[in-house]
């Protein structure tokens, strides 16, 4: 099993990403996805920042390294952004759009299905298998037995399996908006965000009127206000036919989380259960924990 | 522009071709398409006799297939493709590319439309499908504002749908798991958004409360209207505030744009509401078809007549229309 860290969806400033990114080089990683795929103002670093960090981490990490594209794409230079990061020549990109995918096609690039591509049956894969895809990850609401009979279904069509990346640790990415709710909780318009939402580097919770924890809230995407923890679920995750697990990244505490996955593989026993949430993976509920529903 | 109207039932079919859509759409009784809910759709009989309707008055039927297809269950979805091109309908509206592909493959001759759910926003994803699958037309989510619009119509290989009236969507459609997060079930793989079956009231002293599988939603004062819970349009608590955090209870109402969307050749305009009553549909329908009527016999004159707005108020969520997305302030 592989690990791969997924790209940074909150807003961090460019001082604690380049901090972040020399630790989580140093982190027993395969796969290390950058670039900003929420919002297209966030600008703490463009496209040549981006490559130019990774042709640094290269000298410190084996991790392949990835470029991550923008999941909501709109504006005419929100698409032409797109385009020039499908041409960057270096890194092979993960489409989180199929403005990406169509780009990507064009060049004959390989490219990475990222989980806001809705991707849910062999037959969607198979489409997107002609079109150059090469790792799919599932759209995080997909059950375990969604994930494994999409692949058996694509071994039935003769089609050989792209690598399977499952979305298992972090707050999940649920929903893209027009509207900017970080913006919006602050009373700002869109328009003119001062980019609050930097102030909020694991984003803002949203709470019932009971206080339970429900979303948090991160520019224009909505996310889950429990994090998503497969660590219990591991040998499932490998019979389902997983080849990379994907660790999203948090504020704090990443190399403790990927000492945790590492050590699971490595042959160390899975925990009986774990903070956060797995519905989604047992086919209930995406805020659910498997270990109190009695699953 | 060609007025788009929806049909949950077949008295609803008739309301609207009587009051003047160019084309209805429907959608099968089952999880194929977004509007799965219970006692919804049309059945085989009313289907054709529906369709027959529709071509004794020279209209169009459109049908969705327009969830994402279940590797389980594809063969309905292959059946629902089929039974769509058997029926001889207008457009098949679709989203799943694995469904896109067994239908242009399968049925050359069948126009495809890209479903909203589809969350095509950008001109590059609509090559992708037009060029694949041979889509003719694309329905575009309500995430975008209006000059974004202008710059896909402008760019697009295909003739483009939008909004005009109903429920409004404050996330990208095919770009939402909310529902799935709270109850299980979601647009994508259920066709259904906070459903029925997770909803309870509860009234005590504190009001009237809403929830979705448990989930505290909203809560209302004695003499405070009160929705469906639906999860995007709830009170919740954020920094300490409790406010309607993501969206208002309100509806799209895009009367005032029908000059600015005709002068960026948008080529159809779509009512929301499979889900809504036929009462409604008519109301809609009358109310639109006589917009769009006025607007082309005189398109230097047009202006919405009040009659018309307090027509649409009174059939809106929460009584109050916005102008969404397409206004950049909303945003």
């Amino acid at each position: 099993m592989k690990l791969s860290l997924g790209p940074v969806l909150f807003y961090w400033t460019r001082e604690k990403l380049l901090d972040f990114y020399a630790e989580m080089a140093e982190q027993p990683l395969d796969a290390i996805y950058l670039g900003e795929t929420v919002c297209s103002k966030r600008r703490a670093l463009g496209l040549d920042d981006w490559l130019g960090l990774a042709r640094e981490l290269r000298e410190c990490t084996r991790a392949e390294l990835l470029l991550s594209g923008l999941a909501l794409v709109e504006a005419a230079s929100e698409l032409s952004s797109l385009r020039r990061l499908c041409d960057n020549g270096e890194l092979q990109v993960e489409a989180n759009d199929m403005g990406a995918v169509q780009f990507l096609r064009e060049r004959g690039l390989p490219f990475v299905a990222g989980p806001s591509l809705n991707l849910y049956n062999g037959h969607a894969l198979a489409e997107m298998l002609d079109c150059g895809l090469r790792r799919w990850v599932p759209p995080v609401e997909c059950s375990g037995n969604l994930v494994r009979s999409t692949l058996e279904q694509l071994d039935g069509l003769g089609l050989e399996r792209p690598e399977v990346e499952l979305f298992a640790y972090g707050h999940l990415p649920l929903a893209y908006s027009a509207r900017c709710f970080t913006a919006r909780a602050e009373n700002r318009p869109k328009d003119d965000c001062q980019f609050c939402c930097v102030g909020y580097p694991e984003g803002i919770a949203l709470h019932s009127q009971e206080g339970e924890a429900l979303f948090t809230l991160n520019g224009i995407q909505t996310m889950s206000a429990k994090v998503n923890n497969l660590l219990a679920d591991y040998p499932q995750l490998c019979a389902a036919g997983a080849d990379f697990l994907r660790l999203s990244p948090r504020a704090e505490g990443m190399r403790e989380v990927i000492a945790a996955f590492d050590a699971v593989r490595g042959g160390a026993l899975p925990p009986l259960a774990v903070e956060g949430c797995n519905g989604y993976w047992h086919g209930r509920p995406g805020m659910l924990r498997a270990e109190e529903i009695s699953l | 522009m060609q007025l788009i109207c929806p049909a949950g039932s077949l008295p609803a079919l008739k309301a609207a071709v009587k009051r003047g859509a160019d084309a209805v759409y429907v959608g099968f009784r089952d999880d194929t398409n977004a509007r799965h809910f219970a006692g919804l759709n049309l059945d085989d009989k009313q289907l054709e006799s529906g369709l027959q309707l529709i071509r004794q008055n020279g209209r169009q039927l459109y049908v969705a297939v327009n969830t994402y297809a279940l590797p389980d269950g594809w063969t309905r979805w292959q059946r629902a493709v089929d039974q769509a091109a058997a029926l001889g309908v207008d457009a098949l509206i679709a989203a799943d590319p694995g469904v896109l592909a067994y239908a242009s493959r399968r049925h050359p001759n069948l126009n495809l439309h890209l479903s909203v759910q589809g969350s095509a926003t950008n001109a590059a994803a609509l090559a992708l499908y037009q060029q694949r699958y041979g889509i003719r037309r694309a329905v575009l989510p309500r995430v975008l504002s209006l000059a974004q619009v202008r710059q896909v119509a402008e760019k697009s290989p295909v003739p483009i749908e939008v909004f005009a009236f109903g429920s409004l969507c404050i996330m990208a459609e095919g770009r939402c798991h909310l529902s799935s997060y709270l109850t299980g079930e979601s647009p994508n793989l259920c066709g259904v958004c906070s459903p029925a079956k997770a909803v309870r009231w509860q009234e005590d002293v504190e009001g009237l409360s809403s929830r979705l599988n448990g989930v505290l939603i909203d809560r209302y004062a004695k003499d405070e209207p009160a929705g469906y819970p639906t999860l995007c349009k709830g009170r919740f608590l954020v920094n300490g505030q409790r406010f309607h955090a993501l969206e208002e209870p309100t509806s799209l109402n895009t009367l005032d744009l029908i000059p600015q969307l005709a002068a960026m050749g948008v080529s159809a305009v779509k009512i929301e509401g499979r889900q809504r009553s036929p009462a409604y549909v008519e109301q809609v329908t009358r109310v639109w078809r006589a917009a769009l009527d006025a607007y082309a016999s005189a398109p230097q004159h047009f202006s919405v007549q009040p009659q018309w707005r307090s027509a649409l108020a009174g059939l809106s969520e929460g009584s109050q229309t916005t102008l969404g997305a397409y206004h950049r302030s909303w945003q």
